[in-house]
């Protein structure tokens, strides 16, 4: 009762040189456990460490392919003969994956990962073969760029054409203070490269436009999302949808960030999130309305994360997930996205089929903002030592702003608090309003104009451009 | 171990390459086995992986035809030989993970379609990786 293994060339070394051995079993793969217990030097070569046969191995039990039949649980009578048949296979490293071999300081610096099986070297093989889009080197940007470099993405792509600023580096964390004034593609560069040599950063000095995105987005496998605006953020959304690419959304503002990973081919898409943008000027930006630093480190290291576990296959990516988080009473919600069907990019009717113009979309420089009266900051100082007690200057902005720094004979009446206090204002006295840009300002005048204030007007660029050119030792913000 | 082969199958197997270039050619080397193995013709097989240029494969039927063809004039299969346009002739991770022992394998590169340096490999018994395998080069008279 046996059945006899027919022994190709390149195994017989492995037999003593014969080319058959008679073994017994009701099936194939008792025949070929027998086969690997009798001469184990074999093991290594049929079979995968979980005892599957390895894809290169082919089994015939007599004419036929094992896999036209039951594959391993083939039952064989005797005097059947299992031939083991090579298929040889091979190939350039020219695929990515392939090309991604570890050196031994490769092996070591990423050892903590090597470590977890469901990194391994497959997953730092797939991180190193992975390329990265990130838009912005800015509050988001630096967290994901410097954890995606850390942790071996082969290829890192950054959009930005920012100078690095002084204001920047309370959460920029990529850039430094020896980088002030230099574009942050190069401040950034710099320091990935610094942190992990093996990273190549390709650098995208543009603005993304609808012009060029497509181009840009089309070269990378994920895009992390580090934008501050609606536009660029619709843009980038409604790009990665005609792309196909998965989008790493983050947004962060004052204490609260949001974090989900939209994919259209699997999932909701931003814009089933938000069908539409807020009217311009209704959500403040960062620069606007403040940001705590350690914010984007959370929310920045989230959007890290999710790549890196979408890169290797890990876990439960935050897809159809909008992950909520509130920094002041460290909490954590999550909201369950659904894909909308009526999604105009990814729905089952879509009426987007190409980029379009997103500052129109997002209502910018269609609704012109008020325009009234300006009055330079060299003008005001004039002014203001001719006319002394006759001209009053009011300051719009909030109270901690105050704090902060305030023009001297200045009086502080937040903007959101005038329409109450306008009874405190002399109306046949000349006044000047002023903010921290001149943005509030102007708002203000439009407040005073509309209550019959004749002789009004706004310090253009606010008190920043008189700190800068009036009152050179002023703090600035 | 050392492969045998002559410089004119040394040249066949340059010029296979510089043919498929920028694809990958690959065939089977065949030969007798002892006392040393000796190529003495070599067998260009379709490929049978269409969907990746950098990929080339020999299906087990072809295998299986071409060792009965062989078995008629006792020679055997020793090894196969492939191309690896725009990259070095060593073996690619895909190469190791999917070698058999015993086998050679040679390689040559293809730098715009120029066959530049061949050299020949075999699968480390562990399968840890592939080690140079030296190549005696017959000058044919």
């Amino acid at each position: 009762m046996s059945v006899t293994v027919s022994i190709p060339t390149p195994l017989r070394p492995y037999t003593a040189g014969r080319d058959t051995v008679e073994l017994a079993g009701d099936n194939v793969r008792q025949v070929l456990d027998g086969l690997v217990a009798r001469h184990t030097g074999l093991k290594r070569h049929l079979m995968q460490d979980d005892g599957r046969l390895r894809n290169f191995v082919n089994l015939y039990l007599n004419e036929t392919d094992i896999r036209h039949l039951a594959s391993t649980a083939t039952p064989v009578r005797s005097g059947d003969v299992l031939t083991i048949v090579p298929s040889i296979a091979g190939g350039s490293p020219a695929t990515a994956e392939a090309q991604a071999a570890l050196s031994h300081a490769e092996m070591l610096r990423y050892s903590r990962h090597l470590l977890l099986p469901e990194v391994g070297v497959t997953g730092q093989r797939k991180l190193k073969a992975a390329r990265v889009l990130v838009v912005g080197a800015g509050g988001l940007g630096s967290p994901v760029s410097l954890y995606l470099a850390a942790a071996g993405v082969g290829t890192v792509g950054i959009v930005d054409f920012d100078v690095v600023d002084l204001t920047n580096l309370q959460r920029q964390i990529v850039h430094g203070t020896s980088m002030l004034g230099r574009l942050k593609l190069d401040s950034a560069e710099d320091r990935l490269t610094d942190l992990n040599p093996n990273v190549t950063v390709e650098r995208h000095e543009t603005r993304l436009t609808s012009q060029n995105a497509l181009e840009v987005i089309s070269q990378y496998d994920i895009v992390v999302d580090g934008t501050d605006n609606f536009p660029t953020r619709y843009l980038v959304n409604d790009a990665c949808v005609l792309l196909g690419k998965p989008n790493v959304y983050g947004s962060i503002f004052r204490f609260e960030g949001q974090a989900s990973l939209f994919h259209a081919k699997q999932g909701p898409c931003y814009r089933c999130l938000y069908s539409e943008p807020p009217p311009p000027g209704l959500v403040p930006s960062c620069a606007e309305g403040g940001v705590l630093g350690v914010l984007p480190g959370i929310i920045g290291s989230i959007q890290a994360l999710e790549t890196i576990k979408w890169i290797i296959g890990a876990g439960n990516p935050l897809l159809g997930r909008l992950v909520l988080f509130d920094a002041l009473k460290l909490r954590f919600r999550e909201l369950e996205l659904r894909k909308d069907p009526t999604c105009p990019i990814c729905g089952t009717n879509p009426t987007i089929r190409e980029l379009i113009d997103y500052e129109a979309f997002c209502g910018i420089g269609l609704e012109p903002a008020y325009a009234g009266p300006e009055i330079s900051a060299e003008e005001l100082r004039q002014e203001m030592s001719e006319k002394g007690a006759d001209l009053a200057l009011i300051d719009v902005r909030e109270p901690h702003e105050w704090e902060i720094v305030h023009i001297e004979g200045a009086r502080l009446i937040p903007l959101n608090q005038l329409p109450e206090r306008l009874s405190e204002l002399d109306g046949h006295a000349e006044i000047v309003t002023h903010c921290h840009h001149g943005a509030r300002s102007m708002k203000a005048l439009e407040i005073l104009r509309g209550a019959g204030f004749g002789k009004v007007r706004s310090l253009a660029g606010g008190i920043d451009a008189w700190a800068e050119r009036v009152e050179l030792g002023m703090a600035r913000y | 171990m050392t492969l045998r082969l002559s410089n004119g199958l040394v040249e066949e197997i340059r010029r296979e390459g510089e043919r498929a270039y920028p694809a990958e050619c690959c065939g089977v080397l065949a030969g007798r086995a002892a006392p040393v193995k000796e190529v003495s013709r070599l067998l260009p097989v379709m490929n049978r992986r269409t969907d990746d240029p950098h990929r080339y494969l020999i299906s087990p039927d072809d295998l299986r035809a071409i060792e009965a063809q062989l078995r008629r004039s006792g020679q055997e299969v020793l090894g196969c030989y492939h191309s690896h346009p725009d990259h070095p002739a060593a073996p690619s991770a895909f190469d190791t993970e999917q070698a058999w022992p015993w086998y050679s394998y040679i390689i040559v590169r293809v730098d715009h379609g120029h066959a530049a340096e061949l050299t020949s490999w075999v699968l480390e018994d562990d399968r840890s990786k592939m080690r140079l395998e030296s190549i005696d080069v017959l000058s044919e008279v």
